[in-house]
């Protein structure tokens, strides 16, 4: 526990603090990992797939980061770049991702092996298949701590014990003798989180922790990763494409689509104030508690990253597509130190377009919602 | 006794569930082990209705489904569709009725597809089964069915691999709605898909709804879909269904401590409420069942509670 304890040394604001003060995702806080213009691509039969085209974000300490897009957007392969553990047919083909001073991408395996796993960890989407079915479960914690950390065997134990308290696992000395069938899904879910933080990392990448969950499981996880990031000052980048999950976790977002990163703010710039017409479209194409009308549906597919389009990938599919949009792609605009987008939309030259109705009046009944509970907490 | 399904069994009812019950053992001598998957499970579904059955996983509702259509035996209770008992030994004409009448979506629209057969035989098979033998017949219904799903005719000769995600859900729906079936039973027809397309799929399903007047039997664990989708809901935990209410009711004024930390879960896409969001936890063992047997409440107009007699009076001071 003594680097942790260290580490807690540098101060950075609670998340009571940062969710009343707006600004407070502006504040000049340390970068611990930036990534910059990243391109990722496969060699597959068909061709080469653009897989990831050129993505850059920070991830600031402390921070949860969430990173939204659907399957083939791109996100799980970002982290896998992050964590060295692209597949063979995979390459690097641009960019870079500096942490601590180092571009990972550039690093041998050798050395990725006191990053990986030890600095930045990951927490799989399905808890069964990352855990071992004929291992102990204490033994799947206490393996990390012995060959990463080289711990002895008592010491280890100790420590796995410590850490499955810490991720609320009931009796935790009966329970690190059983196997992990005997486990329920959400508990199976806890104890890889509870190998992840085995030793002691200062970035917890979760990849879709809990779409494989229930909802009430689901909302226990996710109190789990908050309390816990918290308590160990971890940084945190979420993978999901769930948006209610998001608008729990998340400081920041980024918004991915074929490959590139299409908005980026606050989770109150993305939620309240989208700009991206994607963005748009996936905050109104899921019903919500008091949604009647017909859900607004993105047409058609993503497109095939053999071959991106030249211009805006959401081009196609994009009821406000302008011109430019089929033959250029657009850069990104800032709208205010927070948040930015990529759309020809906010170019001062575009036209003025209208949010889709649904999701207008969703913020409007949120506001009215907020107001009348800031009145009556004034009260 | 009364029941959910005996006070709303009037002539319109569609499907009429009564204490279903489907258990499962497995082992034997000292470690057999029997499983109460659904147990003593009532309710009824209305022509032209959208039921929503909603729970955790391991509740039943998958198993509820397929043991009213038959996949699975039932091991007690009765199941009355379009006035005939489809629960016991069927009757030729009761199985030809269950094959035509009532068809099902499933979750995984790969898993569900056989990947030998082409869109056409796969579409096409259930109007097979319904006695319909002249391909040109078949072939003008299999190209009709794929258009009204948003495909074209040119698919028919293709094979699942060749689609996507969304696609593949809308040849499962082409093949259950083929033999204009009364009622559909969808198991999670949508949890598979990416978020984009499960919105072109929902609207798909009500589309057909209107205009086929399908009546649905919609099993679901995102509450948020099954409360767009549903105009009653039925909500099971541990093969019991403990609420059923109008899907606007169970969500303003739900009863059930269940219920509750079930709604108290759902993840809604603002960063506000869910900051500030207060999970209520459900813990089982606050039920006394020894002394006192749970049964079905009625606490308002077609909103039913599973509870005792005194835990009726508790909810219902804790609703005020």
């Amino acid at each position: 526990m003594a680097r942790a304890n260290g580490r807690n040394s540098w101060a950075t604001p609670t998340r009571a603090a940062e969710r009343d003060d707006p600004a407070a995702g502006a504040a000049p806080r340390r970068k611990i990992l930036e990534v910059r213009d990243l391109a990722v691509s496969f060699k597959t039969y068909g061709g080469t797939v653009q897989a990831v085209r050129g993505i850059s974000f920070d991830l600031y300490e402390g921070e949860t980061l969430a990173i939204v897009g659907e399957s083939g957007s791109g996100k799980s392969v970002t982290i896998r770049a992050i964590l060295g553990i692209l597949t063979r047919n995979a390459r690097i083909v641009g960019g870079e991702i500096r942490y601590r001073g180092r571009d990972l991408t550039q690093l041998l395996e050798d050395e990725f092996h006191d990053i990986r796993g030890k600095l930045i960890s990951l927490v799989f989407q399905d808890p069964l298949s990352a855990l071992n079915p004929i291992m102990k479960i204490g033994r799947q914690i206490t393996e990390a701590l012995q060959l990463s950390l080289g711990m002895g065997r008592v010491e280890a134990r100790d420590r796995a014990i410590e850490l499955m308290r810490a991720v609320a696992i009931p009796e935790p000395e009966k329970r690190f003798d059983q196997y992990p069938f005997q486990f329920s899904g959400g508990m199976r879910q806890r104890i890889v989180i509870a190998i992840a933080l085995a030793s002691d990392p200062e970035i917890l990448i979760c990849d879709e922790p809990t779409t494989a969950l229930d909802v009430t499981v689901q909302a226990q996880i996710l109190e789990l990763i908050a309390e816990l990031k918290t308590r160990r000052n971890l940084s945190v980048i979420f993978i999901t494409h769930d948006l209610g999950v998001v608008a729990n976790v998340a400081d920041r977002i980024a918004v991915m689509y074929a490959g590139r990163v299409v908005e980026t703010g606050t989770a109150d710039d993305l939620f309240y104030d989208a700009r991206h017409p994607y963005t748009w479209a996936l905050l109104s194409s899921m019903p919500d508690l008091e949604t009647r009308e017909k859900l607004f549906s993105i047409p058609g597919a993503p497109p095939n990253m053999l071959y991106p389009p030249a211009g805006d990938a959401f081009a196609e599919r994009n009821a406000y597509a302008l011109r430019i949009d089929h033959d250029q792609h657009p850069p990104f605009f800032r709208i205010s130190d927070t948040h930015s987008a990529a759309t020809w939309l906010l170019h001062p030259k575009a036209p003025r377009v209208e949010r889709p109705k649904v999701l207008v009046e969703r913020i409007a009944r949120i506001m009215e919602r907020r107001a009348a509970d800031e009145l009556a907490r004034d009260e | 006794m009364s029941s959910p399904a005996m006070s709303d069994a009037t002539g319109d009812a569609l499907l009429d569930v009564r204490n279903l019950r489907m258990h499962f053992t497995s082992g034997r001598g000292t470690r057999r082990v029997h499983v109460k998957a659904v147990d003593d499970v009532s309710f009824s579904i209305s022509r032209g209705e959208t039921f929503g059955l909603v729970g955790e996983s391991g509740c039943g509702k998958t198993t509820t489904g397929r043991t009213i259509i038959r996949l699975y035996n039932p091991t007690g209770g009765q199941v009355f569709f379009e006035g005939h008992d489809i629960s016991g030994r069927l009757s030729p004409r009761a199985t030809r009725l269950l094959a035509t009448k009532m068809q099902m979506i499933f979750q995984d629209p790969m898993a569900s597809l056989n990947p030998r057969m082409t869109v056409e035989e796969i579409v096409g098979e259930g109007l097979t089964v319904a006695g319909e033998h002249r391909r040109s017949e078949r072939l003008k219904k299999i190209h009709e069915m794929l258009e009204i799903v948003g495909l074209s005719k040119d698919h028919a000769n293709r094979y699942p691999h060749e689609f996507s995600g969304g696609q593949r859900q809308r040849i499962g729906i082409a093949r259950a709605i083929i033999t204009e079936p009364s009622l559909v039973i969808a198991d999670e027809p949508v949890s598979a898909l990416d978020v984009s397309i499960q919105a072109q799929v929902i609207n798909l399903f009500n589309a057909l709804k209107e205009r086929m007047g399908l009546t649905v039997l919609f099993i679901a664990h995102n509450l948020s879909v099954v409360k767009y989708f549903s105009d009653r809901i039925g909500v099971m935990y541990g093969g019991k269904l403990v609420e059923i209410a109008r899907s606007d009711d169970l969500y303003r004024s739900p009863t059930h401590p269940y219920t509750r930390s079930l709604l108290s879960a759902i993840p809604q896409p603002d960063p506000y409420s869910e900051k500030r969001r207060r999970r209520i936890p459900y813990d089982p063992s606050q039920h006394d069942y020894e002394r006192e047997q749970p049964s079905y409440h009625e606490v308002s107009a077609g909103h039913w509670v599973y509870c005792s007699d005194t835990e009726l009076q508790r909810f219902a001071n804790a609703g005020t």
